[in-house]
């Protein structure tokens, strides 16, 4: 066990881990953020994403120690200062882009993402952006919209319902 | 103008905040002094005799504190079918013991035979790997075709099970000669082999348990990924390991989604408790997803023959079917009434069919368990039913439109006694009809599809029209049919002194919006603002005994049990209104939260009656008992049946075989509509399940029994840019006759509706596109096998 200290949510922060504790538990089980999920073994369903460095990093695909040092942002640093939803979550809300809320911590962290380097995404680049996060609730159809509307545009005309 | 608030608002969701803001409380997220790991170890063969299990060669490893085997358990008992099942000549259906850990014999991949507890998750993963490798397994020839395993009586997944074979079942029996006699008059009869694909359900939190045992009491404290549970408590308590009911307390707090496969009590469950009561500390199990692949409940497996006889002009005139239904290695809970009476009950369909009768052998196989997956049965009945309607138009020439509209039953005829045992109390099914081809602008398919030809594409369009039977279920009904439980829910309404209102539920959510929607009912009978409505829910230790969230049923049954309780809190108000205001009971009214003395301004607020229930004063004690909380049971008097109308268009690219679902709409009747946002958001996840049945989904085991699709690297989900946006209408709406909300029940729509408009569109573009060999592609209709098809 060795401490491996980063910055999760803007605080500098340490815990123990061993050199195959993943980011992920590290976050989970070091530091109690349980808001990122696993949901699965292969890298796959997106369920823990985080943000490293500003970029979008699948957490159960990453070793703590690897990032020792970088700046982390989990689902639990996404509100706004005042506590209120932020924009991507407000538009999750609106849109009910969610159920279960099992993949939601990724499907936010993504979109935010997603959102930095394309401001003003089509549907279809939403759609191919968001592969890597699976949701077994929602159909897709409200998480679309949900990131059409967090991005100002209008997503109703564009879902054409 | 839509409203914002109470019964028919789209009121945004409460839950959402804790979700989106990381502080949902999963089972995993919990974490409990002193707690340790269980690791289950599972067999990697499909069939074998146990010959050692050597825990010596892990009882030393660090951290390891205990292991447990089949042997632990083998004076336990086994987790039951809930429903018992006869065959066609009456002999019961054989129902093998299903212990907690495989003892004796292992019957599938991933069949859970011993499990090791450690101080941390690495050591007992460490060390049930030693484990495995520690064990002697015989390996026995695997069974996994159903066809070959009920034919071959020398091979058996359970020694005293000679043919394989569950059940033979008849729907209904007594009426199969009358069947035949007019499938065999009539002037054509349709026939179609297909297969409803195995899914795993795949809800994207995994399932996880940790066991408490609290020497002092003797209380156990289950905390798990469960619908439903007071009937894991159940289940637990009354079969497998005989702790009295009232000292297991069983908590499913948020759950990442269910979709049938967390209805089920799993051995895991039990592991756990007996765990952490031998360590004297709190053990915890969470599957890897792996794991989810090989031992969740999987669902479907049908493989079904059916025969439709029809007039020349398309009048459908009898249906017969014979299906076998694979329930793997070992009978889940609901794993004998799905294939039975949650299939063949539906399988007249919409229709005015007089003749029905359905078969279904059930078949054990060296594979995981099958069970009730989203829809459970009523997607199989549905698909095999449209698909043979489909292949009927296109043998006779008839425009599938049309030919719905001739048969399905129409409002004049409720209620509808169907040949296949079932009550329809009400529907319009012309006008869903009618709705979705509006929507779905029918008339513009022409020119879409001459657009779609331009870029090389072959597109083509498939509908179904579906019903269901949900708000599972009546009691009385469902023990004839050999259920062992009642289907009622329950609810308690306590009003709290200052005004507030916490309701506790037998519903649970687990995606659905309970606590967002409940509320909205509740404040709109009582008058008052949702958000001093609180919903408990999914602790037996808060809540009455009810019965889960599954087959649709929290609103139509737990809703209603909540409504009823809210009518027994109005009635116990007048009462003390009617002291308070110094007036006959016979003259108080109640509306806007308000009690009056009718035709007076004489009036007192709900708040003011809550407190004097509470702080009674001025009170009819004599009479009356004070504090203002009521419970009811709710039992329904007959199933709901909401009814839709689908319409799918694909394109099909004919180098590839690949199909892209374009275009999907929905026009359903669900009742009435407590919360439409909700409503479409469960229409758009069954649509997206089913799409993923149709053209991606599929569970292959190989001639071992190794299971080939373990992954998410192998097992197609489908993803955002597989689907596209969906139309949803639920405004066809004919209320649900016999429960006081008048809904009828939304979750498992799309999933029973879409495969079949899915693989109708895929046929159409084909045989538009000028393969018109091709009557039939099974499910999921992958790049694959409709190149195959359209090569043939
Ligand atoms: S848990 Fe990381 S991708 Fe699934
Ligand atoms: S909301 Fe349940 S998995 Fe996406």
């Amino acid at each position: 066990m060795t401490k491996v200290t980063m910055t999760v949510n803007g605080k500098s922060v340490s815990a123990e881990a061993e050199g195959r504790t993943l980011l992920v538990n590290y976050l989970r089980e070091g530091l109690g953020l349980t808001g990122t999920h696993v949901g699965c073994d292969t890298s796959q369903c997106g369920a823990c994403v985080v943000h490293v460095d500003g970029k979008a990093v699948k957490s159960c695909t990453v070793f703590a120690m690897d990032v020792a040092g970088s700046e982390v942002r989990t689902i639990e640093g996404m509100a706004n200062a005042d506590g209120s939803l932020g924009v991507v979550q407000q538009a999750f809300q609106d849109h009910h882009g969610l159920q279960c809320g099992f993949c939601t911590p990724g499907m936010v962290m993504t979109t935010a993402a997603l959102l930095a380097n394309n401001p003003k995404p089509t549907e279809a680049e939403v759609r191919h952006e968001l592969e890597g996060n699976i949701c077994r609730c929602t159909g897709y159809h409200n998480i679309v919209k949900a990131v059409l509307a967090a991005s100002g545009q209008d997503a109703g005309a564009m879902a054409a319902e | 103008m839509p409203k914002d608030t109470g019964i028919g608002a789209s009121t945004k969701r409460r839950e959402d905040v804790r979700f989106l803001t990381g502080r949902g409380v999963y089972t995993d997220d919990l974490s409990l002094f002193g707690q340790a790991h269980a690791v289950m170890v599972r067999s990697t063969v499909a069939h074998g005799r146990i010959v050692s299990i050597d825990t010596s060669a892990v009882e030393s490893m660090p951290g390891v504190l205990a292991v447990f085997t089949g042997e632990d358990f083998k004076d336990v008992g086994g987790n039951p079918a809930g429903w018992l099942i006869n065959s066609r000549d009456g002999t019961p259906m054989r129902e093998p013991k299903r212990p907690v850990l495989a003892h004796g014999k292992v019957r599938h991949v991933g069949d859970a035979y011993a499990a090791v507890i450690a101080e941390s998750y690495a050591q007992a993963k460490d060390a049930a790997q030693v484990l495995s490798d520690a064990t002697e397994i015989e390996e026995l020839p695997a069974i996994v075709d159903m066809k070959a395993a009920a034919a071959d009586a020398s091979n058996r997944v359970h020694d005293e099970i000679p043919d394989n074979i569950c059940f033979d079942w008849g729907w209904i029996e007594d009426n199969r000669a009358a069947v035949d006699a007019a499938m065999k008059a009539a002037p054509h009869v349709v026939t179609l082999e297909l297969t409803n694909n195995r899914l795993v359900p795949n809800a994207m939190e995994p399932r996880a348990s940790i066991g408490e045992y609290f020497p002092g009491t003797g209380d156990y404290k289950l905390t798990t990924t469960s619908q439903n549970p007071h009937l894991t408590r159940l289940l637990i308590c009354a079969f497998v390991m005989g702790i009295p009911e009232n000292k297991l307390q069983v908590v499913a707090p948020d759950v990442g989604g269910g979709f049938g496969s967390k209805i089920y009590h799993y051995g895991e469950e039990a592991l756990v408790l007996a765990a952490a009561k031998r360590l004297g500390r709190p053990v915890r199990w969470t599957a890897e997803r792996t794991e989810s692949f090989l031992s969740d409940a999987h669902g479907r497996d049908h493989v079904t023959k059916i025969e439709l006889g029809c007039t020349k002009e398309g009048d459908i005139l009898a249906i017969r079917t014979e299906t076998y239904a694979n329930v793997g290695a070992y009978l889940s809970n609901f794993s004998t009434a799905t294939p039975t009476f949650l299939h063949g009950t539906l399988m007249a369909g919409p229709y005015k069919v007089p003749h029905v009768y359905v078969n279904v052998k059930t078949v054990f196989t060296n594979t995981a368990p099958v069970d009730a997956y989203r829809g459970a049965g009523r997607p199989e009945a549905t698909y095999s039913i449209e698909r043979v309607v489909d292949k009927m138009c296109r043998e006779l020439g008839l425009d599938p439109f049309e030919v719905r509209r001739r048969n399905l039953l129409t409002p004049d005829q409720f209620p509808y006694t169907t040949p296949v045992g079932l009550v329809y109390d009400t529907g319009n099914y012309q006008a869903t009809l009618d709705k979705a081809v509006d929507l779905a602008d029918v008339a513009g398919f022409e020119a879409r599809r001459a657009e779609s030809a331009k870029r090389g594409k072959l597109r083509g369009m498939g509908l179904s029209t579906w019903i269901e039977a949900c708000g599972i279920a009546p009691s009385h009904l469902v023990g004839v049919l050999g259920a062992r439980v009642g289907l009622y829910d329950a609810a308690t309404v306590r009003v709290n002194a200052t005004g507030t209102i916490s309701v506790m539920t037998g519903a649970h959510s687990h995606g659905q919006g309970h606590e967002t929607v409940f509320p909205q009912i509740v404040a709109e009978k009582l008058g008052i603002p949702a958000s001093s409505v609180e919903i408990v829910h999914g602790d037996t230790a808060k809540i009455p005994f009810g019965m889960g969230s599954y087959g649709s049923r929290s609103l139509a049954v737990a809703g209603s049990a909540m409504d009823r309780a809210i009518d027994k809190i109005i009635a116990k108000g007048k009462k003390i209104a009617a002291h308070m205001l110094e007036a006959a009971e016979g003259d108080i009214t109640f509306a806007d939260g308000k009690f009056s003395v009718a035709g007076t301004d004489k009036a007192k607020t709900f708040g003011e009656i809550a407190f004097s229930a509470y702080v009674p004063h001025n009170y009819p004690l004599e009479t009356l008992e004070p504090g203002l909380e009521e419970t009811a049971f709710y039992d329904p008097a007959n199933f709901t049946y909401p009814a839709g109308a689908y319409i799918c268009e694909v394109e099909v690219d004919e180098g590839t075989g690949k199909v892209d679902v374009v275009a999907f709409t929905c026009a359903d009747d669900f009742g009435n509509v407590m919360n439409p946002m909700i409503v479409e958001g469960q229409v758009h996840g069954g649509v997206g399940q089913g799409i993923g049945q149709a053209v991606l989904e599929s569970t292959s085991y190989d001639e071992n029994g190794q299971l080939l699709t373990g992954s998410y690297m192998d097992y197609a989900m489908p993803r955002a840019d597989d689907v596209p946006f969906y139309t949803v209408d639920h405004s066809c709406s004919t209320p649900c006759t016999h429960n006081p909300l008048g809904v009828k029940g939304c979750g498992e729509a799309g999933a029973i509706g879409s495969p079949p408009a899915v693989v109708n569109a895929v046929i159409d573009a084909l045989q538009r596109g000028g393969h018109s060999h091709v009557t039939h592609i099974d499910m999921p209709v992958s790049p694959n096998r409709v190149w195959q098809a359209m090569n043939a």
